[in-house]
């Protein structure tokens, strides 16, 4: 019988020569993530009251963000417990303070294609751009997995998602998503694989469709997932890792799909969700001349390199409009540097922009930057939930970088085409 | 499990784990949150919420975050267990993980705000004791019900982990 990417990763995981959706399965997992926030300070009086230790430390990694870097005695705390917890435990990969842990685990070529990955945190899907199946669990999972190496699975069908066609000047996979989590509602997946496929998807780089992934956990999916191809190859051989044979984890064509849809890239316009949901999305123009108070573009959805030069591209020769805070927060060190290098953080910073740490950041109120009562913000985060950026009574809007940068320059919610016309790609 | 009983607090769809447990607490001991549950969106409800009572919601419970806190807070403030419509698959891990009953009834919208409710997790019964009605719910997974009725993970894990090195 036809497969499905998400259904051979699973059944390989757990032993078996096939899985049906449905069938319920205990698989074996090939790495455990694991960020400052719920990572050692939540597991580790867990395995103590159960006297276990960790069943493969190689299996683990470590990425600190949450809290980073510390800002008083208690983020303080958190950030120390985690570097000894790794150090007593004998974590070989462990990244603290390098930048978020969606984007630093694969910077280092952590994730291969066909692994069953766990990931303390909502936004793991994030992996499946790698041809990973790999999904969030919370501490107390995370600590049986820590025990045991293996955790259950009841397996999902799989939703199949085709964008045809190109994207056009000015747009990103966060207007796709965006899009989707409209069209598909919050929870929509209903805990089922959301793979995106399609000439517009195979034409991304990884940073982009790290973003269509990771953002499956908008729609309620168990998990997001592309299958891999050769920019996947190259870009896991980049960063250090052995992609394998890549043509080896591909869904059969004819798999059986809980619902196939197909949309065209090509007729996309720039999206903006209003407070406080994602599916609150519509094209810019309905939202055009809301007035900000901040614009940010951070975290794991909307400050990678291709992030900051989508920014940069709209920014370049224009300024941030009085009034108005722009702040960045590269995802990772590495990010950081890569702009540093191309240019893309004088472009930035000469159009005003404050540079921040790189980590979580303000995205969910645990890092500097979150908003005043009655403030409203535009962010190329993931997530705009009431009261998750700073003050319940704040507004934040979603929206790729291009349409946040665009957005600091007029104070107000912003087309970003307006300032690309014309201009050299 | 026993069954529990309870006073009723109705909520929407999507409820996120942002207004469950805002970030801005999450450094902190639960103890210092637990105030600030829900207060987004019911202001009076983590003051007013008695032990036993039971949180009744719409569509998508729980979604967002992977924080164990969205279920610690509910169980620290008393509540015996969550029915919804439906719930986001990470909520409903943790909240059995944690020992939280987390029922799926498709007639959670029959209970109104300060009903009185008995909740029966194993049986997947709801009593609606305010106005007679009587509701099936999908109840715990066959395959977690002996985790759940151990407490949750961490109990459950104990008692395999104890079972195998007194075989050992």
């Amino acid at each position: 019988m036809a497969r499905t990417l998400a259904e051979k990763i699973i059944a390989r995981a757990a032993g078996q020569d096939a899985v049906t959706p449905g069938d319920i399965v205990t698989c074996a997992v090939d790495l455990a993530m694991m960020h400052d926030s719920g990572g050692p300070r939540r597991v580790a009086p867990i395995l103590e009251s159960l006297q276990a230790k960790v069943w493969d430390a190689g299996k683990i990694v470590v990425a600190s963000d949450h809290y980073v870097p510390a800002v008083d005695a208690e983020s303080a705390a958190i950030l120390d417990l985690t570097r000894k917890w790794v150090a007593d435990n004998g974590i070989p990969n462990f990244y603290d303070m390098q930048g978020i842990c969606h984007v630093v685990v694969p910077e280092h070529g952590h994730l291969l294609p066909g692994m069953f990955v766990v990931g303390g945190d909502s936004h793991s899907p994030t992996g499946g751009a790698f041809g990973c199946f790999m999904f969030g669990v919370g501490a107390t999972e995370m600590a049986g997995v820590l025990v045991t190496g293996e955790t259950w699975i009841k397996v999902p069908e799989t939703i199949l998602v085709r964008w045809g066609g190109r994207l056009g000047r000015g747009l990103s996979a966060k207007d796709i998503m965006l899009f989707l989590c409209h069209r598909l509602g919050m929870g929509g997946a209903e805990y089922r694989v959301v793979q995106y496929a399609g000439d517009a998807v195979e034409g991304l780089p990884m940073a982009e469709r790290m973003t269509l992934c990771n953002m499956a956990a908008e729609l309620g999916a168990q998990t997001g997932i592309i299958a891999p191809d050769a920019v996947t190859a190259d870009h896991i051989r980049t960063n250090g890792g052995d992609p394998g044979d890549v043509a080896s984890w591909q869904g059969d064509a004819d798999a059986t799909f809980h619902a196939v849809h197909d949309f065209d890239a090509g007729t996309l316009a720039p999206q903006v969700a209003a407070p406080h949901s994602p599916a609150n999305a519509a094209a810019v123009g309905d939202y055009e001349n809301v007035a900000v108070n901040q614009a940010y573009i951070g975290a794991c959805t909307g400050a990678k390199a291709v992030d900051l030069c989508m920014a940069a591209a709209v920014l370049k020769g224009n300024r941030v409009a009085a009034g108005v805070r722009l702040l960045v927060a590269p995802a990772s060190t590495r990010t950081t540097a890569e702009a540093a290098a191309d240019g893309t953080l004088a472009t930035l910073t000469e159009a005003g922009a404050i540079l921040m740490p790189s980590g979580c950041g303000a995205c969910a109120g645990y890092g500097a930057g979150v908003l005043a009562e009655n403030e409203a913000c535009i962010a190329s985060t993931a997530r705009n939930f009431k009261g998750r950026m700073g003050a319940p009574s704040a507004d934040v809007y979603l929206a790729s970088p291009y349409t946040v940068a665009a957005s600091a320059i007029r104070g107000r919610i912003s087309d970003p085409r307006d300032f690309l016309e014309g201009r050299a790609p | 499990m026993s069954v529990a009983t309870g006073r009723a607090w109705v909520f929407g769809d999507d409820i996120d784990t942002d207004v469950l447990a805002p970030g801005i607490y999450m450094k902190g001991p639960i103890e210092k949150m637990t105030p600030h549950c829900l207060e987004a969106v019911d202001p009076e409800f983590a003051a007013g919420v008695e032990a036993g009572d039971v949180v009744v919601a719409g569509r998508n419970f729980g979604m967002g975050s992977s924080r164990e806190q969205a279920v610690l807070v509910l169980r620290h403030l008393g509540v015996a267990a969550v029915v919804a419509r439906s719930f986001a698959g990470l909520f409903f891990r943790n909240a059995l993980n944690l020992g939280l009953p987390a029922l799926a009834c498709a007639e959670a919208g029959r209970i109104g705000a300060s009903h009185r409710v008995a909740v029966d997790a194993e049986a997947g019964d709801i009593q609606n004791l305010t106005t007679g009605g009587r509701y099936a719910c999908e109840g715990i997974p066959e395959h977690l019900m002996e985790m759940v009725r151990d407490g949750g993970l961490v109990p459950h894990m104990a008692k395999r982990l104890g079972a195998r090195s007194s075989r050992g």
